[in-house]
């Protein structure tokens, strides 16, 4: 569950970005946005090389014993105490939430625990620890944002998102039916259940594309690649991507395309 | 598919899973049912709770439970006592056969042939119905929902409204057929019928059987909620009332029922209370003119003991049965509650059930979830759902060898290759040299990326991998 | 060894930790403090919601609302008890007055007179142990002057509730008449009347229990 109270760090020298392999894959545009992001709010950005995946694959699998293999690489990772910046519900919630318990009974336990405490969800951490001010510099435009199971409920995040998008002058907002309820990724469930999960983008994809806008955005890249997944395979008239490549793009006054949802192929 | 998942999504045993929810996907009318009930009984829950401090609610329920859950041993022999002090019979059963036998053992020395059966699910569990039926008592369900379910000759798919999978047109094709009414969509008309036609089995059934919502040690009182007014008649008008429940029922004090009470209706259905809150502390007195001569209690362990030995598994045990979660859950709203093939389904059923009938019987339950969490955010005593699930799929592939498996019928969906292949995933993510050089390749050479990616690629078109990985680019910054 | 001690071994050997038993805080279940005329406001309010009738009298003027409810609803019979205030008070009113229904005096046990309070009896009469508030509901305790189904099988119930006796909610009133000392043989809170939505969800109303709830509130 979410924390109740979350007592947010002011803002860092330093932070931590922990990219996601996701983000690695598929969405690197999306991992430079954030970084850009908190560089232009004056923050120094550190990369750590070794990172590769925070474990969640393979726990939401029950291969724990794998999954502990990972995680415990990644805790090598952070050994100041900056705060660990993570553009992700998902992972961030696998790390902050999960991290102690699967350390439980190890060697690790204080360690994971304490690196637990220094995850942030990144759009979470620009609003609430940066306090950023976005200024925009766009067309008007419409985008309805798709929150993430895990940025909902794990990381306490639902109004992160439309607070920034609020900052967007010329952005308009629009919430689709049933937000809260589940886009049908779920990780290894959209590939072990596929007509369930089916079923659930089908019908996420169509709230979406009924709000009329033509643009969504979210932060994090298995909902996006489900949802958009769906709805190109299926000529639905709804196109996404993440939420930090919306907002660099929306306030950098380069004009600097990150594209959506990953360079030209 | 086979031939009786494609007939009904209704009737077939839990290892088949998988074609049985494919049938009700592809089901218009279990789409549409579900769909409309669910968001109907989401809004209700949501409008019931307005103007509460819910959180602090849902912590008073967590804690009750708790509370209960860690003292339960000589909760249930305080309850026992209060109980038989009060004149009611206590019985205790290992398992669901021998609760049956319990039952029906009360009822041949009462040589009772028609039992009348208010709601409960442990009578489900039990199997108590066919039991007694195979044995020469007759044995009636008198709530609506139950009712209907029984004419149909089904099993209840959701744990409050047990008819919730049929429309009213269903309903009244259904009674016209098996009871003779007029086919109607009045559902004044329809509720008429049910009610003449039960209220002669309340009279002359010789024994009621019901289940219990709250079992209360303090003052050995059995708690019933209900809307209907069966439940008053079952445990009032027949001779002789069996009252059956799991041991984890039990609470310390009368006054948790107030806490618990508050969370379960408005949890359930969006009511504040029931029409009737139904409180037994005992058989007819000498000097009152009526209620049962005899009222006994069955405690039905049937797996919970097993649970109850784990510090993380125990919180399942804390379960009101409100259905909360199942009204939330977008799986449960989509492949209706007899896709599951058991008993409890959705959220709450995935993780009771493999308890029950093993995680060898139960393997897809675990697995069958997106860990969204709208479960665990509804349940009204906090139950970790989505944690437990990890757990069960943990148990279910013997994934950790911290902590070894213990759960009936663990490591049944272990295999081979799934292991070799998240032990391959391990070793390469373990060792950041490696994983950039395999990601770095994977994204040199992505136009060689397969199209077809098996239930992916059925409904999306495949991830694009990036031409350079983040990894690279941010190298190529530094330089 | 028996099912209980199998049982009570199993719960009390356990492998696992210590189990932690949380204090539990009921200070969320408070409402503020309402006047007798707020409670009954939304006593009445949740009741009607949901079906129920509420008249509100005096200790003078109840019997003649209650006969100028049950004419109308063409009532013949009307059930009451041997020894309630309620039951003595109606059966002096009966002997002076011809516009009640025929009383039947609930003094036998049910097996001998089953059948005819299945369906001969179109109203029963009750009083109360107060009521709540928050959710609209009578508290009843049937006891062996007031017995069970009286409440319970005809198709009307009429209760008798005093104002004064409104509480705000269920934890209120349990803990001001001490649930916890003794509970009868059955306690109930009747918030209605008998409903289902098990067909679609739509409401029906009058099941099992009585089809009408009748709340007659003295003031």
């Amino acid at each position: 569950m979410a924390d109740p109270i979350k007592v947010y760090p002011s803002k860092p020298e330093k932070v931590y970005f922990y990219g996601t392999c996701l983000i690695d894959l598929f969405y690197p545009d999306a991992g430079m946005a954030g970084i850009q992001l908190l560089e232009r709010e004056g923050i120094e950005v550190l990369f750590p090389e070794d990172q590769t995946c925070c474990g969640q694959p393979a726990f939401t699998s029950g291969y724990h014993d794998d999954a502990r293999a990972v995680a415990r690489s990644q805790l090598d990772l952070f050994p100041e105490d900056w705060p660990i910046v993570v553009p992700s519900g998902s992972c961030g919630g696998m790390m902050r939430k999960h991290y102690p318990d699967l350390f439980k009974d190890t060697p690790d336990d204080v360690r994971a625990a304490e690196i637990a405490g220094r995850v942030w969800e990144l759009t979470d951490f620009l609003l609430n620890a940066c306090h950023i001010k976005l200024k925009d510099l766009g067309e008007p435009a419409t985008v309805a944002m798709h929150t993430s199971c895990s940025a909902r409920r794990e990381m306490g995040v639902a109004t992160v998102g439309p607070a920034l998008l609020g900052q967007l002058e010329n952005v308009e907002l629009v919430e689709q039916v049933r937000a809260e309820e589940c886009c049908g990724f779920g990780g290894t469930f959209a590939i072990r259940h596929p007509e369930i999960s089916g079923a659930m983008v089908s019908e996420k994809v169509g709230t979406l594309v009924d709000t009329g806008a033509r643009d969504f955005v979210t932060t994090d890249c298995g909902c996006l690649m489900n949802i958009d997944g769906y709805a190109e395979k299926n000529q639905q008239p709804i196109k996404g991507q993440h939420i930090l490549s919306f907002l660099w793009q929306r306030t950098n006054a380069t004009g600097e395309q990150t594209g959506k949802g990953g360079d030209k192929q | 598919m086979t031939d009786t998942a494609e007939k009904s999504p209704h009737q077939i045993d839990v290892k088949e899973f998988h074609p049985r929810a494919r049938a009700a996907l592809h089901n218009p009318q279990i789409r549409q049912n579900f769909r409309k009930a669910m968001d109907g009984l989401m809004s209700k829950r949501t409008a019931a709770f307005e103007g509460w401090d819910l959180e602090t609610l849902r912590d008073l329920g967590a804690n009750i439970r708790k509370r209960a859950l860690a003292n339960l041993p000589d909760l249930l022999e305080q309850l026992e006592q209060k109980l038989t002090e009060n004149g009611i019979k206590v019985h205790w059963a290992v398992d669901a056969d021998e609760a049956c036998k319990i039952v029906r053992d009360i009822c041949v020395a009462r040589d009772a042939k028609s039992v009348i059966k208010g709601k409960s699910m442990v009578s489900e569990e039990m199997e108590l119905n066919h039991y007694l039926q195979e044995r020469g008592i007759e044995a009636l369900e008198s709530d609506l929902g139950e009712y209907i379910v029984q004419l149909a000759d089904e099993t209840p798919s959701h744990i409050i409204m047990p008819a919730i999978h049929k429309n009213t047109e269903e309903i009244s094709q259904l009674l016209h057929d098996k009871t003779g009414t007029n086919l109607s969509h009045d559902v004044n008309y329809l509720t008429a019928s049910a009610r003449l036609q039960l209220r002669e089995k309340f009279m002359n059934a010789d024994v009621g059987v019901s289940g219990v919502n709250f079992a209360v040690a303090e003052t050995g009182t059995l708690c019933l909620v209900e809307n209907e007014g069966n439940g008053r008649m079952t445990t009032t008008v027949p001779p002789c009332h069996i009252a059956v429940t799991g041991i984890e029922k039990v609470v310390p004090s009368i006054e948790d029922v107030t806490g618990l009470l508050a969370l379960l209706t408005r949890s359930a259905t969006g009511q504040h209370i029931t029409t009737y809150f139904n409180m037994i502390s005992g058989p007819r007195k000498a000097d009152e003119l009526d209620g049962p001569e005899e009222v006994h209690l069955v405690l039905v362990d049937n797996g919970r003991s097993s649970i109850y030995q784990d510090d993380q598994l125990v919180d399942t045990l804390r379960c009101i049965r409100c259905g909360a979660c199942m009204n939330h859950c977008p799986v449960y709203t989509r492949v209706g509650g007899h896709a599951y093939g058991t008993t409890y389904p959705g959220p709450i059923g995935k993780i009771l059930m493999p308890h029950l009938i093993g995680l060898d019987e139960g393997r897809h339950l675990p697995s069958a979830s997106s860990l969204c969490g709208a479960c665990g955010e509804v349940c009204p005593v906090k139950i970790p759902i989505p944690d437990l699930l990890v757990r069960l799929r943990q148990e279910s592939v013997d994934g950790d060898k911290l902590h070894p498996a213990r759960v009936r019928g663990h490591g049944a969906k272990r295999n081979t290759v799934e292991a070799m292949i998240w032990k391959g995933w391990g070793l390469m993510h373990s060792r950041p040299g490696f994983y950039r050089f395999g990601t770095g390749i994977a994204a040199k050479f992505r136009k060689l990326q397969p199209g077809s990616l098996g239930g992916w690629t059925q409904y999306r078109t495949a991830p694009k991998l990036a031409p350079k990985t983040l990894h690279q680019r941010m190298k190529e910054r530094q330089q | 060894m028996s099912a209980r001690d199998t049982i009570l071994q199993r719960l009390r050997h356990r492998s696992g930790g210590e189990l932690t038993a949380p204090a539990c805080d009921f200070s969320v279940l408070q409402r503020p403090d309402w006047s007798t005329a707020e409670k009954l406001d939304l006593f009445q309010k949740m009741i009607e919601s949901v079906h129920g009738e509420v008249h509100r009298t005096s200790e003078s003027a109840w019997v003649d609302i209650l006969a100028g409810l049950l004419k109308s609803r063409g009532a013949q019979t009307l059930l009451v008890s041997r020894e309630s205030q309620v039951g003595r008070t109606l059966k002096d009113a009966a002997s002076s007055r011809d516009d009640l229904p025929d009383l039947l005096v609930y003094d036998e046990a049910i097996e001998h007179w089953q059948q005819e309070l299945f369906n001969t009896v179109d109203v029963g009469i009750t009083s109360t142990r107060g009521g709540i508030a928050e959710t609209g509901s009578l508290i009843l305790w049937p006891s062996a002057d007031e017995p069970r189904l009286m409440s319970l099988v005809p198709p009307i119930h009429v209760a008798v509730l005093y104002a004064s006796e409104l509480y705000s909610t269920f934890h209120q009133a349990m803990l001001a008449q001490r649930w916890h000392e003794r509970m009868p043989t059955n306690a109930l809170l009747i918030s209605g009347p008998s409903k289902t939505a098990d067909i679609e969800q739509t409401l029906a109303y009058g099941v099992h229990g009585p089809k009408e709830l009748i709340v007659l509130v003295i003031e």
